[in-house]
């Protein structure tokens, strides 16, 4: 946990897109967010990850005007967003958790109405509304209601707004949520781009692997509090090791040889929930040798043997102590453990 | 900043207010808006066109006879009477829309842009606007076919139209304020109806105020509704325009300066 907050840096020269300090919110006796720090250098994507009811988007909505937060101070490309939120959202784009867009128009009479309240002339509007519409491959759909559309189509449209005054800062929260796996690897591609023109980006996620795949850095949202923040190399690599993966042949043998597992490798081990999977992980591989004669000796036969490296997934149950459904009190004892 | 070569929003043209010209234009687009959604979904009309014609036939012909002894002479009365209830009804419905669509996403997209803080509400109030006056030519219209005859003539009808839709604008403030504060669409609809019943019919909206008791007579008297009624009648039946019409209007500046600030305030506030 030290060492990773280590990382932050605060080159002189850096241009940071938001520089938040302290962020609380409370509803009623609630900590929503409690404490929340983040920078984010311009011009790259940032992942803020957490579970259901972590506090993402609480603080996504304070950083980005739409909500005022009861303690701390965020800027805005060194705007303050409570003092000068006008200027603030000049610079920012925000696609909401649930489609930001009117349902009962069409995806041209939504465009053209935020592009209006944008400042755009009349002709301008509608010369931006196709220009969107074509470039997230819309057009056909253009003049439907929104009711008809799906929900990736209406992801993209949503997307398509947060882009008409060319923010240089985009805030996504859960920008994937609820997509197939076709339509996120689309969303995902388009994220992607916006970087490369030069936008900066801030999504949510609870999923790893988006994650993963996007942010060139990512914070770890707990219960409201910051776990974890890195990049994502250096959060596999908080928790070290590659890990065993073991599938016995024989459920029965599964105990003993969970006990054999500890005891050659003098580590935890875990279960898969399917059963017959043992997971440890591997500090030393040249213990797995005599782990595999152990194993041989007790008469316990395999099925499969594999070694993989972290995964997001893992760090996540390491730093937070529970998995992502699982509700139990003891985090941040086990997220410090993790640092220490 | 400190890096401009570098900096993203180099050359942005930031400004940290909106104008007041700025704060127009984005509320009329939301009053676009406002229309565009009613042209989407016709069946929202269905208060506005039913009510003013079930209203007026009813009222008038069960009251009728009672109160001025034949339907003919009614008229001038219940007309500016119905038209003042039908209309101030239905801005009601402001307010309930407005939580509505308040509770949708696209309003936190609203928030986040650069726009004037009012718009949002005063774009919705506007577009109401036109329910207003679907409601009031409608009612005219009714009278019209049933045989009244406003004796002011047809511009101080349409001016007495406008003033009736300007009051009712104001007063949907009112309930726009409850449709920002209230938890629920119905509960907005439940609060504003309480508030406005007794509002309408203790007036002089359908009987003629010295009719009633004292006490209700003096409520009647100040009821800003009777003032409202009263400048309509006065400038629908003999073309004159008296003090009536002064209370109502100050009244309705009033509404607006109390009510756009703190349902403006209170908008922000909810999130």
């Amino acid at each position: 946990m030290k060492q990773m907050n280590g990382t932050e840096r605060r080159a002189a020269s850096g241009e940071w897109a938001v520089e938040a300090r302290g962020l609380v919110k409370k509803f009623g006796n609630n900590r929503a967010v409690d404490g929340v720090d983040l920078n984010v250098r311009a011009g790259t994507i940032y992942g803020v990850l957490g579970p259901n009811g972590a506090g993402k988007t609480t603080t996504i909505r304070m950083l980005a005007t739409l909500l005022r937060a009861d303690e701390g101070t965020t800027r805005i490309f060194g705007y303050d967003v409570a003092k000068d939120p006008n200027i603030v959202r000049q610079l920012i784009g925000v696609t909401g958790q649930y489609a930001s867009v009117d349902e009962s128009l069409s995806a041209t009479e939504n465009l053209v109405i935020f592009s209006r309240l944008l400042g755009l002339s009349r002709a301008e509007s509608k010369r931006k509304a196709a220009e969107l519409l074509e470039e997230f491959s819309l057009t056909e759909a253009a003049k439907r209601p929104l009711k008809n559309f799906s929900g990736g189509m209406r992801r993209r449209l949503d997307l398509a707004a947060s882009l008409i005054a060319q923010p240089p800062l985009i805030f996504l929260d859960e920008p994937t949520t609820g997509l197939d796996p076709r339509t996120r690897n689309q969303m995902w591609d388009t994220i992607r781009r916006l970087v490369k023109t030069g936008s900066t980006v801030v999504l949510t996620t609870q999923y790893l692997q988006e994650a993963d795949e996007l942010a060139d850095r990512v914070a770890v949202i707990d219960r409201g509090r910051v776990v974890a923040e890195g990049t994502v190399d250096e959060l596999k690599a908080s928790i070290g090791t590659s890990s065993l993966h073991l599938s016995i042949q024989n459920t029965q043998d599964l105990q003993n040889a969970r006990r054999t597992v500890e005891r050659i490798l003098q580590v935890q081990s875990a279960v898969s929930p399917e059963g017959g999977k043992i997971t440890a992980p591997m500090a030393d591989a040249d213990k797995v040798t005599d782990l595999l004669i152990a194993l041989r000796e007790a008469g316990i036969p395999l099925a499969e043997m594999s070694v993989q490296k972290p995964t997001l997934d893992e760090v996540f149950l390491t730093i937070t102590g529970h998995g992502v459904q699982e509700d139990e009190a003891e985090t941040s004892q086990k997220a410090e453990e993790v640092g220490a | 900043m400190n890096n401009q070569s570098m900096n993203p929003i180099a050359g942005r043209q930031l400004r940290s207010k909106t104008s007041l010209r700025q704060s127009i234009r984005h509320s009329l687009t939301m009053a676009y808006r406002g229309l565009l959604k009613i042209r989407r979904t016709p069946e929202q009309l269905f208060d506005v066109t039913l009510q003013p014609i079930i209203f007026t036939l009813m009222f008038t012909y069960i009251f009728g006879g009672a109160i001025s002894g034949d339907v003919q002479s009614y008229l001038p009365i219940i007309i500016p009477g119905i038209l003042v209830q039908t209309v101030i009804t239905t801005s009601v419905v402001t307010g309930v829309q407005l939580r509505e669509d308040m509770d949708k996403g696209v309003f936190d997209r609203f928030k986040s842009l650069p726009i004037a803080r009012i718009a949002p509400l005063a774009g919705a109030l506007l577009a109401d606007t036109i329910r207003y006056t679907i409601a009031t030519v409608l009612t005219f219209s009714m009278g019209y076919v049933m045989g009244y005859r406003p004796e002011g003539g047809l511009g101080y009808v349409a001016l007495a139209a406008l003033i009736v839709i300007v009051c009712s604008w104001a007063i949907s403030w009112i309930f726009a304020f409850f449709g920002v504060i209230a938890r629920t669409a119905s509960s907005v609809q439940g609060i504003s109806m309480i508030v406005l019943f007794p509002l309408t019919f203790l007036s002089n909206a359908f009987v003629p105020a010295d009719t009633l008791p004292n006490w209700l007579q003096w409520f009647s008297k100040i009821n800003p509704i009777s003032h409202l009624v009263t400048a309509v009648r006065d400038l629908t039946n003999s073309g004159t325009a008296g003090w009536d019409l002064g209370i109502s209007l100050i009244g309705a500046a009033v509404i607006v300066a109390i009510f756009a600030p703190i349902t403006v305030r209170a908008y922000m506030r909810r999130t």
